[in-house]
């Protein structure tokens, strides 16, 4: 089957970027909008057709073929033979990848028609936004890990510019270049770890089946260095993938690299929804993912810190996520919190024992599924507080509440996905959370009733959200200002949308979803662990119905209280334990005032002082001699006379 | 006649023309027309290689062509090109039509020394005598001089002259350099391929003399190349100096420095060069390093861009000094890189400090406003400074990291890593000088009354930034050429890696 029309995925949204970069100035809005949204909605045809084509192939040995339509050497390095591809590889989570992302950008190109209606620079805007839906296809589509990279930093940039898209205020200045540093902080640690697997591996292609020869020791069959893939083994695969893992951290903003993402709410809310819900924040378990079978073969025990690092983003970010106003920063921290589900998921797969229809693989599943699920759900919440925020042009709760009257649409999506995200059936968060949580407990108990016990958190502040936009104390006096209203058709049919895929997904897919995406590659049978899924079920309803006793009334007296009895508790949560701050002071007090200004002083006065000195040196010695040249016919006789004395003194003695 | 002496008889021919040439429409007119005969004898030039390559001539030096020209001394005008003096002789020919549109306005005398200048830096990448190489030199260094010293800005006679006695020091360490290695290797030729080859007349150098004139001749070029701790001349020099002379200076003529010592120091002295290499290895890096975190903390736009090229030049020597094909290929992909970058850093600089009248990072502020072309011309700029994929930057840097980690022992891994997380740093003192100088609001009557670039500005920019993503999105073709002309020279230089480790 020819799958090479896949290069127009790529291509289409780069020659939009192009376009609309180049002449968008003299283009109207509608007109560079409705570029931008077509030829999302071509690579969004294209991207099912080819999962179309690629689940409905024949399966060869009970496993969907990895398919590699188009591949070429772009860089070539010439020793060794390594060489950086670009290329585009078929697999089943690279297709499923190409849906998500082109579905949740194509909903986000319809939705900014009304949320950018009439801003400046919507041009650049919509080019940006073709260039990073572009990145990351590429991203997932890659052939190696190398390309993978290139892709990686491309959506880093894109995140950085359509974050700062507000480039006139100074919060969103901030935010796009803290976002931008601390990834690429975390990237430095991605690029040793590439580094460390080309040399030992002598490939940055996934296709780990050479691999796996080099290291396993045995006789390799092209050109490698034997005792070095034998020592390299070790410890040095462990290394590499971590190092991979520290820059997959900082894009899924795993603790303590989370930082930036809170921050990033700055940019335009449709740019949070895509980017900093649905994609990009993915990108690190998916590259986690992606090398997956490196990991559980090669690296089974730096798996357990991947576990236990989610584990704790997790709880934290719940329970930041507990004490925020802000409605952006709330879901910013649940958004987190779900990413670290999914690497609690990989994070809990273990070699042991036969290797298909196990828990290893059901954590990888898991973990996809729950990527899948909550990159809609999560657009969907992201795109309902647009909504909100496009009427009340706030993002504090404070002048929300009892906002169901004014946006009924709006309301019922998102309470659905709340619904969803706290893993309440049939919508889909119950299946795929469900998974995970079966997953932990088959790794321990220990990890499984803390990620039940942040499940429950998970519910608890997302209904504290819920009631305290929709229900709640309403800021009567606000609203008669603002008079809110339901949003137009472009903002409310995406939404609907999505979260019509929501509630539908996971009981028409029942099992089915492992099916396709596996570990192995085989199909894997979901099956409902009812007694994990009755627990989970029951503990998030007893925080929902928490949260609506606490936070559903006009008046508040029990949240008032809480926050009076454990005040410090709440600042502290409040202001996210203080990370930003220790950060803050890391850079400014310590490596900007000791050690980039003592390096630029040194370089001023000490390397710079040398030379002057050198300079005054010899300037100054020829002051001193220049007496010597005195022009005086006496002092030169006397001079004179008294080297014709030593002389006829030295030839006498 | 040898066609490549075309490329120091038409800058001859145009300082003739300007002599004649009256007005500023005739100067223009000339410069114009020499510097796109120029740019074209260099694309052409560029193309008719890798025909010849592709057509099969493997011979080490293309269009060789050799005259007497001081028989004593056996002096003779040699020229010839390989792969790295082509991608040179590209870089030069753009940078010199950009900088012409940029200097748009200035007089008749600026643009003799301009064009004299670019007759010894073209002179000097088709040279492949040294004594001629190291006349090209001395051509392009005096010329500097004028040029800071008169049409500069700031304490500008002050840096003029710091930059000319720092630099003439260097060559005085060159010419000891060079004739150390003439007459160790017999003194019958100064030809480079022969004392390389030990041909006509040339015998192999000694290993103690070798180990004598590495360092010399490597310092001799290194200065120029801003080898820590020998830059300071470059911040100062590079913020005296009118707009299109930064541009040139920082563009090409930093880069005769590594290309003199992977040309000369290393491919003449091998032996020594790996015994030695360490000590500059470590200086190189360090520079990398220094560079980029004093960048941090500049307020002025040039010094900030001059301590960004102490970084990025220092990755040039570190690349060469790895001594390995693919870092050396990064290097001089490295150097066509850079020179592009920072010439567009430079011209934004310029055309920015030309309209605001300060240059300083504090008192400029919303500028995307006023000045929306120059200031993405400013932000590419700074992209392909951080290393942004499909710009060059990544390229070049992506091919000395995977080509510095070939070398396996623990100093030379150690040394690769710190030299990466310059990208972290860069991207700190890029981002920090875009956010404060191009978003927010502009309040300052001055600022807000600024005019977007001229059509000039508006070539020279586009120019720059065509050939950045350019070399950025199709780095293929380039790294082929560079490859199979640095391939032969490593073979030849027969690197033994933990030969030339020194704590192994």
């Amino acid at each position: 089957m020819d799958y090479s029309y896949t290069v127009l995925i790529l291509l289409l949204p780069f020659l939009s970027f192009l376009f609309l970069g180049l002449v968008g100035k003299w283009l109207s809005h509608r007109t560079s909008g409705l570029i931008g949204t077509l030829t999302l909605g071509v690579v969004a045809i294209l991207s099912y057709y080819t999962a179309f084509q690629y689940f409905t192939a024949d399966r060869v040995d009970g496993v969907f073929q990895t398919l590699v339509p188009i591949n070429f050497t772009w860089l070539p390095f010439y020793n060794e033979g390594l060489h950086f591809d670009l290329g585009i590889m078929l697999d089943p989570i690279s297709v499923m990848m190409l849906i998500v992302i082109s579905t949740v950008s194509l909903m986000v190109h319809i939705y900014s028609f009304g949320y950018m209606h009439g801003e400046k620079g919507f041009q650049r805007y919509y080019s940006f936004l073709s260039l990073f839906t572009m990145s990351m296809l590429g991203l997932v589509v890659a052939t190696n890990i190398f390309q993978m990279y290139m892709f990686w930093e491309l959506v880093g940039v894109c995140s950085y510019l359509l974050i700062g898209f507000y480039y006139t205020q100074k919060p969103a200045i901030a935010a796009s270049k803290k976002a931008f540093i601390v990834t690429r902080f975390a990237d430095l640690g991605f690029l040793i770890g590439i580094l460390i697997y080309g040399y030992y591996t002598k490939s940055f292609s996934f296709d780990f089946a050479n691999t796996a020869v080099y290291l396993n020791g045995a006789q390799p069959t092209v050109g490698p260095d034997f005792a070095k893939a034998i020592a390299g083994a070790g410890f040095i695969l462990p290394t590499a993938l971590f190092l991979m893992f520290i820059g997959g951290a900082g894009k899924s903003a795993m603790f303590p690299l989370h930082i930036w993402l809170p921050d990033a709410m700055e940019g335009p809310t449709p740019v949070s929804a895509l980017i900093h819900a649905a994609t990009m924040v993915v990108a690190g378990v998916f590259q986690v993912a992606r090398m997956f079978p490196l990991w559980i073969q090669y690296a089974p025990n730096t798996l357990h810190y991947v576990a236990w690092i989610g584990a704790f983003t997790a709880f934290y970010a719940a329970a930041v996520a507990c004490a925020q106003s802000d409605i952006k920063r709330v879901l910013a921290f649940s958004t987190i919190s779900q990413i670290a589900f999914m690497m609690v998921a990989l994070g809990v797969c273990l070699p042991e024992g036969d290797f298909t229809n196990n828990h290893e693989s059901l954590g990888y599943m898991a973990s996809m599924y729950h990527l899948f699920t909550h990159a809609m759900f999560k657009a969907t919440l992201f795109m309902c507080a647009g909504c909100i925020i496009h009427m009340v042009h706030s993002n504090e709760m404070q002048y929300m509440g009892g906002m169901h009257k004014y946006m009924p649409i709006t309301h019922i999506t998102f309470l659905i996905a709340c619904l969803a995200i706290s893993g309440i059936p049939p919508f889909s968060g119950f299946f795929s959370k469900d998974e995970i949580l079966v997953a932990a407990f088959q790794y321990s108990a220990t990890m499984g009733w803390i990620m039940t016990g942040i499940a429950a958190m998970t519910a608890f502040y997302m209904f504290r959200v819920y009631y305290g936009i929709f229900w709640g104390t309403e800021n009567v006096e606000y609203h008669r200002e603002h008079q809110p209203h339901e949003c137009p058709a472009t903002m409310t049919v995406p939404l609907i949308i999505l979260t019509l895929i929501t509630c539908t997904i996971g009981w028409i897919l029942p099992g089915t979803f492992g099916s396709y995406v596996s570990a192995t590659g085989e199909a894997y049978h979901i099956s409902l662990d009812w007694s994990v899924a009755g627990t989970s079920v029951g503990i998030a309803l007893i925080s929902i119905g928490l949260a609506t006793w606490i936070y559903s009334g006009a008046r508040q007296p029990i949240a008032e209280k809480l926050k009076a009895t454990f005040p410090h508790l709440h600042k502290w949560a409040y202001h996210r334990f203080y990370i930003d701050e220790v950060y803050q002071f890391v850079t400014h007090r310590i490596i900007f005032a000791h050690i980039s200004r003592p390096i630029a002083w040194f370089d001023r006065n000490v390397i710079d002082g040398f030379f002057d000195f050198l300079a005054w040196g010899t300037n100054a010695t020829s002051q001193g001699i220049r007496a010597l040249q005195s022009g005086r016919v006496q002092q030169y006789a006397f001079v004179f006379l008294l080297g014709v004395i030593a002389l006829i003194l030295m030839l006498i003695f | 006649m040898n066609f490549l002496s075309l490329f120091v008889l038409i800058p001859l021919m145009m300082l003739f023309a300007l002599w004649l040439a009256k007005g500023q429409k005739q100067i223009r007119a000339v410069m114009v027309v020499g510097s796109s005969a120029l740019l074209a004898l260099s694309i052409l030039l560029t193309l008719k290689f890798l025909a010849d390559r592709a057509g099969g001539n493997s011979a080490e030096m293309l269009y060789q062509a050799s005259f007497t020209w001081f028989e004593p001394l056996h002096i003779r005008y040699s020229v010839g090109v390989d792969g790295i003096s082509v991608a040179m002789l590209l870089l030069s020919g753009v940078i010199v039509f950009t900088g012409t549109f940029v200097s748009w306005d200035m007089c008749k005398e600026y643009f003799l020394w301009f064009t004299l200048l670019s007759m010894g830096v073209f002179g000097f990448f088709i040279s492949v005598d040294m004594f001629m190489m190291f006349m090209f030199y001395e051509i392009a260094l005096i010329p500097m001089y004028l040029l800071i010293g008169v049409w500069g800005t700031g304490p500008k006679e002050y840096a003029a002259m710091k930059l000319t006695l720092m630099l003439m020091g260097a060559s005085a360490f060159l010419m000891m350099g060079i004739f150390g290695i003439y007459y160790g290797a017999g003194g019958q030729t100064m030809n480079i391929l022969d004392i390389a080859h030990h041909t006509g007349g040339a015998h192999v150098i000694e290993f103690s003399k070798q180990c004598i004139w590495f360092p010399i001749t490597f310092i001799g070029f290194g200065v120029l190349g801003a080898l820590f701790p020998f830059h300071t001349w470059s911040p100062d020099g590079h913020s005296s100096a009118p707009t299109a002379v930064s541009m040139l200076h920082a563009g090409v003529l930093m880069k005769l420095g590594g290309y003199g010592c992977f040309r000369i120091a290393i491919f003449l002295l091998p032996e020594a060069a790996n015994e030695l290499s360490w000590i500059f290895l470590i200086l190189a890096g360090t520079g990398v390093v220094y560079g980029a975190l004093s960048a941090c903390v500049q307020t002025d736009l040039k010094y900030l861009n001059a301590y960004s090229s102490v970084s990025h030049c220092g990755m040039v020597l570190f690349a060469i000094l790895m001594l390995t094909t693919t870092a050396s290929t990064g290097a001089v992909l490295q150097m066509l890189s850079h020179g592009l970058m920072t010439a567009l850093f430079f011209a934004a600089i310029g055309m920015i400090y030309h309209r605001a009248h300060t240059r300083d990072i504090r008192q400029l502020n919303g500028l995307m406003t006023v000045i929306p072309f120059l200031s993405v011309a400013f932000a590419i700029a700074g992209l392909a400074n951080l290393g942004l994929p499909g710009l060059s930057g990544f390229v070049a840097e992506m091919t000395i990291f995977v080509g510095s980690f070939q070398n396996a022992d623990t100093f030379h891994r150690v040394l690769t890593i710190a030299a990466t997380t310059s990208i972290v740093v860069a991207a700190v003192y890029i981002l920090r000088m875009v956010g404060k100088i191009l978003y927010g609001k502009c309040t300052d009557p001055v600022q807000l009354k600024m005019h977007d670039a001229r059509w000039e500005e508006r070539l020279a920019i586009i120019v720059l930034i065509a050939c950045i993503a350019g070399i950025g999105l199709t780095p293929t073709w380039l790294s082929h050429m560079i490859e199979g002309s640095v391939a032969p020279m490593m073979n030849h230089i027969g690197h033994v890696a933990s030969q030339c480790n020194p704590f192994l």
